[in-house]
């Protein structure tokens, strides 16, 4: 009899559900009506409110608008992933993108034309260099990924922030504003989606999305990096150069979460900003990277998933649901990500009683 | 295993039809049809709406008219804050939600707020502690060098009775809305002690207490003898260090800011209360009562509104444990001579000129 195989889509959308079901739970023990949890996530996603079905395109354009950097930086720890490499550092490549992209926009004065897709490539080889430093160190010393970028986490953080007080104009909490031929903002966006954030990176989004699947599914490089990432012993013995494919493979990672970092500082703000804390876009990426299982289509969907969360949070509040009950969910999410394995188990092991008692009937 | 997962459909289904389907909004209430009720809101920044600062402040105000007035309960709601990418959807919420007056306390808020206020120009807004220029932007500002130089009072009078000579400052970063802290402070202090020695520290942040204790901890062990903090929840990182000593029978002070934070302070086993020696208390409740009364009055008008000691906007709370009667009487004294402009604070601290 041939096993029954649960996909990733299936376990995921468990994992989802589940934890929808406990944080209702959460809310009704709370005194909160589920209902308006639902109801703002679904007009946050599609502008629609139920209740009065009055539409507002805003809510889709902030809705996207959140979600790209999300997305990026998942296609960031996903691509590590894919080699067996622990991107934890994507939080820093974020920093540091965003630290190139301002540093372009401010210092340099150019047309729109050259000026923007400069800040935007710039932001990526900022993010890649600094996913390098892990990349070399593993490769070459095998010293641990996940320790590197922790640390260079802090680096970044650190450094942005006295790198960004250096430039001309800037005061101690952000820089001047971005000249427009260097932004991702759009008035034709804005203007559809009800003055929405929205701007132009959705392409960029698009275009990566396009790249991380081609890479990893279509492309020899591709196939060698997922080899070094099932058994990097074999790989190695079949031929394949290990410890360059290591270095490549955070390097990308890094320009995907560079990206992500102009996405920030072009597109969201237009200034860039001393920051002494993190704000998670980085962190979030593994776990839209686990959610959705390291595939282009599945980080996509786990990244909107993401977004929507975060940006029904202002629309959740106005329900009278706290922002706490947003953050848990969230929480729960990834602790059932994280429990696939279990859910998958649980899975198999009850089709296996199912087939054992299917046995036991047809032999009696 | 399914009969429980049964269950809980059960029990999920049963309240989620029994809690009322939301609320109506298009709700007329109150019993007075000849008051206006105004419907307020208020978005905090990253500090949170318990940040035992100006987001809690405000929210007070705001609760304050919304008991006066008899206001709903969902017709006065905040929305927090998680990250500064929030400001501008949050505000955009309020408005799109109908509000009469929309509340953001916090500098933080100035770019969100220009745009904000373009984006809605028939939107009544009141800005907290910086100014935009718009018709619609009510703003209140502080003066609060003002009342720093109250504590600073405070502070070098409680030194000089323990025979101490170094007092400290903390800011939660280092611009100049902070540095109007320092100067009051440092002004204060040597009115009543002109060769005190006063050590500035600031941190980074407004949202690392662990900051906040470290800078204290190191104040304290150079001899500082009372600490002004001016950083928001940073400083509670330095009324926890303060806090420690004092159970170990160590005799340091320390002062709150924004709030009255004399119950923050307060821990067992001392011979006194509370570690907090008195608070330099910004009204901004009364900024955002006001505001809400003038939305309703329909007074409501952009511009800048300074609140001055002579307006109660800044001082010392009215009750002062860890203060001497005769203390408060000199401290009085001063904010009168404030008040009557016979002395001038500079709000530029001596270090920065």
């Amino acid at each position: 009899m041939k096993e029954r195989h649960y996909s990733h889509l299936t376990i995921s959308l468990i994992a989802i559900g589940l934890s929808f079901i406990i944080a209702s739970v959460v809310m009704l023990l709370t005194g909160i009506n589920p209902l308006n949890f639902f109801i703002a996530i679904i007009r946050t996603m599609t502008g629609i409110n139920l209740r009065t079905m009055d539409f507002n395109p805003r809510l889709i354009g902030e809705f996207i608008q959140i979600s790209m950097p999300m997305v990026l930086s998942g296609l960031a720890v996903g691509f590590a992933f894919r080699t067996g490499l622990f991107n934890i550092g994507a939080e820093g490549q974020v920093i540091m993108g965003s630290l190139g992209a301002i540093v372009i926009g401010i210092l340099l004065d150019l047309p729109g034309l050259i000026h923007l897709p400069l800040a935007i490539i710039v932001a990526g080889i900022f993010g890649g260099i600094w996913a390098s430093v892990p990349g070399i160190l593993k490769a070459k010393f095998g010293i641990h990924e996940v320790v590197i970028t922790i640390m260079l986490n802090y680096t970044a953080m650190y450094l942005s922030a006295w790198a960004l007080k250096l430039l001309p104009g800037s005061d101690n909490q952000k820089t001047i504003n971005l000249p427009a031929s260097a932004l991702l903002r759009s008035d034709f966006l804005r203007s559809i989606t009800n003055n929405s954030r929205l701007h132009w990176g959705f392409l960029i989004v698009i275009a990566a999305l396009v790249i991380y699947w081609f890479v990893i599914e279509k492309t020899v490089f591709g196939y060698e990096l997922r080899s070094v990432g099932f058994n990097r012993h074999a790989s190695e013995f079949a031929g394949m150069k290990v410890s360059s494919r290591i270095i490549y493979s955070m390097v990308i990672s890094g320009v995907f979460a560079g990206l992500a970092g102009a996405m920030l500082s072009l597109g969201t703000f237009d200034y860039g900003r001393v920051l002494y804390s993190f704000e998670n876009y980085g962190f979030n990426g593994i776990a839209v990277a686990l959610l959705g299982g390291n595939t282009a289509l599945g980080i996509l969907l786990a990244g909107l998933l993401y977004g929507a969360l975060q940006s029904s949070q202002a629309m959740m509040q106005a329900q009278g649901i706290p922002l706490e009950i947003a953050v848990i969910v969230s929480g729960l999410i990834i602790l059932f990500v994280a429990m696939q394995h279990g859910i998958r188990m649980f899975l198999d092991h009850r089709s296996a009683k199912r087939r054992e008692a299917a046995h036991v009937t047809r032999a009696d | 295993m399914k009969r429980y997962l049964a269950l809980l459909l059960v029990v999920i289904l049963f309240a989620v039809s029994c809690t009322p389907a939301g609320t109506a909004e298009d709700h007329i209430g109150g019993a007075d049809p000849e008051a206006p009720k105004v419907k307020l809101g208020l978005v905090t920044d990253t500090g949170g709406i318990d940040d035992k600062s100006f987001n809690q402040g405000t929210w007070e105000g705001l609760v304050a008219y919304k008991v006066g007035a008899k206001l709903e309960e969902e017709n006065v709601k905040f929305l927090q804050s998680t990250s500064d990418a929030d400001y501008i959807p949050n505000l955009t919420t309020l408005a799109e939600e109908g509000m009469d007056l929309v509340v953001a306390p916090g500098f933080l808020f100035e770019d969100a707020i220009k745009q904000f206020s373009t984006d809605f120009p028939e939107q009544k807004i009141l800005f907290i502690d910086a100014a935009v220029d718009a018709p619609n932007v009510m703003n209140a500002v502080f003066a609060e060098h003002e009342g720093s130089y109250l504590v600073g009072v405070a502070a070098a009078l409680k030194a000089q009775e323990a025979g101490k000579n170094k007092v400290g400052f903390i800011g939660g970063a280092d611009f100049e809305l902070i540095q109007k802290f320092e100067a009051g402070f440092e002004q204060g202090v040597k009115a009543i002690a002109p060769e005190m020695e006063i050590v500035i520290q600031y941190a980074t942040a407004f949202d690392k207490p662990e900051e906040g204790q470290t800078l204290a901890s190191k104040m304290y062990d150079d001899g500082v003898y009372v600490i002004y903090h001016a950083a928001g929840g940073t400083g509670n990182g330095a009324i926890k260090e303060a806090k420690d000593r004092r159970e170990n029978e160590e005799d340091v002070w320390i002062i709150g800011v924004d709030k009255d934070q004399y119950e923050d302070g307060i821990y067992s086993g001392g011979d006194v209360e509370s570690a907090i020696l008195t608070s330099m208390i910004k009204r901004v409740d009364l900024a955002a009562y006001r505001a809400a009364q003038a939305v309703a009055d329909g007074t409501f008008e952009g511009g800048t509104v300074e609140y001055k000691i002579k307006d109660e906007g800044v001082g010392i709370p009215a009750e002062n444990p860890n203060l001497t009667d005769e203390w408060v009487n000199t401290i009085n004294e001063y904010k009168d001579k404030i008040a009557g402009g016979e002395i001038t604070v500079d709000p530029v601290p001596s270090r920065v000129k």
